[in-house]
């Protein structure tokens, strides 16, 4: 039994996963961050401008909100390339997984954004009317009120991007991104090693569980209702 | 205090406008409690909502404090709100923060130093009753409680008037008194100008010491709560005031008094609806009718009730006796300030 798991998988192989393991926490680690801090001022914005809203706007709330669509109705593979130029503006290279950070962050904001729009939502408007009786500015309403009262979904929202992200990494191989679907693709698919593409879900099962695990156990700290 | 001055409000809604506030005009005095009563819709929630330009009229001012809110820019309102607290149906009060947090965030909005808001909260919550909830969130108190922290949060900017948006309605009857007896002691004992809408009359009895009734975006009457009550004018205000004091008789009491009627060989009788209001409770007054007038009494139906302090209610009577005699007893009764309805018993009959 350990004799044929070290004959499927030696040390050369194992060392591969570790550094494809890496490469996918830091595509979608710095995705997830750099999208959360483009998506959450999106989603307020798209709040605030929202019918209704404290800074009701219909022009800016379409614009934004529009592109916002386009971005997620275009197919990640198709995202992934139709950048490349704008990729290699920002990285310098159109391959690595430093260059597949950046359409992954481009995927990512509009998905939170919406995510966080929806969260902040759900916030009773009886408190924001609170929150105008006492003579609150737009800043203090959203940094005092809104975002604190929305913080256990946009953490839910979060953990979902994240997810997604796990998701879309697999793709960033077709760009030299290596992560973990990469190596199941090379290895597992075109080297017809099914054990090598096995233990690639197999992982991946267990590190989206794991995510998923710790961003509920937040949502639960975090809320008080 | 509070000047209202001809405010017309039109929401334009899915359904077309709805022209909620329609030349309203109101004058409230400082550090009285005045009622606004009104049934859902008849624009009393716009009406509270103006004072503190949560609303925006359409037309008209808003003087609150001698200071023009409708003339304001939005920096001015913003301090202007600082002096008025509200209090919401539905408490609205923040579920990510704990009780003290929620009554230190209008400090914090006004930019107090931490000791300051300090300093200040935690007697705000010993005067409503929550001094050791302090650390508990908002999940984990009663409806009743939360109507406290909402209480203490409207105060922490120390406000010259207190709004209250219905502050009672999603309360148990037991929790609304004690409610209600908190916004008087803090009228009492702070001195604050209270303006309370509601759709109880229980409310406006209990605490309000003028009272103004709305229907349809208008003020149909306003007065002196016991005056109100004794003698309502308007068609809206009797028909909410049957929920305190009935302002007919109730079918089965109706009927004995037909029956009473009905029988034979007896002295003619009138019934008489009996509205004492005031300090006519502390006469035997009805001990006088039957022994000064020799008037036979049989009460039919009643309620007394107190109303701000004063003895309140309502007697049917059935009196017997000669012609003279009744009407005497009457005239004695309107003299010691009872107000006196005659039913002719033959409308009673055919009613």
């Amino acid at each position: 039994m350990l004799d044929q798991l070290s004959a499927w998988f030696p040390p050369a192989l194992i060392d591969l996963f570790i550094t494809s393991f890496w490469e996918t926490l830091v595509m979608v680690g710095i995705s997830g961050a750099l999208g959360a801090l483009i998506g959450i001022p999106l989603g307020v914005s798209l709040r605030l401008t929202d019918r209704g809203g404290v800074l009701e706007s219909a022009a800016f709330n379409r614009t934004v909100g529009g592109l916002v669509n386009a971005v997620r109705s275009t197919p990640f593979i198709i995202l992934l390339v139709a950048i490349i130029p704008f990729t290699r503006l920002l990285t310098g290279s159109s391959i690595g997984t430093a260059a597949a950070v950046v359409p992954l962050t481009l995927a990512a904001a509009p998905f939170v954004a919406r995510l966080v729009e929806a969260s902040l939502r759900e916030v009773d408007s009886g408190l924001i009317e609170a929150a105008q009786a006492m003579g609150a500015t737009v800043p203090q309403i959203v940094f005092k009120v809104l975002l604190p009262e929305a913080v256990p979904g946009i953490v839910a929202g979060l953990t979902i991007t994240l997810v997604s992200l796990t998701g879309y990494s697999a793709m960033a191989g077709a760009i030299g991104g290596g992560g973990l679907g990469d190596l199941g693709i090379r290895y597992g698919y075109q080297r017809f090693l099914p054990e090598v593409m096995l233990a690639v879900v197999l992982l991946l099962i267990v590190f989206v569980q794991a995510v998923q695990s710790l961003g509920d156990w937040f949502v639960r700290r975090l809320s008080h209702k | 205090m509070i000047q209202l001055d001809g405010i017309h409000h039109t929401y334009r809604g899915g359904n077309g406008p709805v022209h909620a506030l329609r030349g309203v005009d109101l004058r409230v005095q400082r550090g009285e409690v005045f009622g606004v009563i009104g049934r859902s819709g008849a624009g009393k929630s716009s009406l509270v909502r103006t004072i503190n330009l949560l609303n925006r009229p359409d037309q008209g001012r808003v003087w609150v404090d001698g200071q023009d809110l409708t003339a304001l820019n939005a920096a001015g309102l913003r301090r202007a709100r600082h002096g008025i607290g509200m209090v919401f149906q539905h408490f609205n009060l923040l579920s990510s923060r704990t009780v003290f947090d929620n009554v230190a965030l209008p400090l914090e909005l006004a930019g107090l130093s931490r000791r300051e808001i300090r300093e200040r909260v935690q007697p705000l919550l010993e005067l409503v009753g929550l001094g050791a909830l302090g650390e508990r969130y908002p999940a984990q108190i009663s409806g009743g409680q939360k109507q406290r922290v909402g209480i203490a949060r409207a105060l922490a900017s120390r406000p010259q008037v207190l709004l209250s948006d219905e502050a009672t309605s999603a309360l148990d009857p037991e929790t609304t008194r004690s409610i209600l007896a908190l916004l008087q002691q803090i009228n009492r004992e702070l001195g604050l100008t209270v303006v309370l809408i509601t759709h109880q009359m229980q409310v406006i009895k209990q605490v309000a010491h003028r009272v103004a009734v709305m229907d349809a975006g208008q003020i149909v009457e306003q007065g002196e709560t016991l005056q109100v009550f004794s003698a309502p004018q308007h068609e809206t205000t009797r028909s909410l005031l049957d929920d305190v004091v009935p302002q007919e008789l109730p079918a089965p009491v109706l009927e004995r008094v037909r029956a009473l009627l009905g029988r034979p060989g007896q002295a003619p009788a009138s019934l008489l609806r009996l509205v004492f209001a005031g300090s006519s409770g502390e006469q035997p007054l009805l001990a006088d009718l039957v022994r000064r007038f020799g008037v036979d009494l049989n009460i039919v139906h009643g309620q007394i009730d107190e109303v701000q302090g004063h003895p309140f209610g309502t007697l049917a009577v059935l009196a017997r006796g000669a012609h003279e005699q009744v009407q005497a007893a009457i005239g004695h009764l309107r003299g010691a300030g009872v107000l006196v309805q005659e039913l002719p018993s033959t409308e009673v009959a055919h009613a």
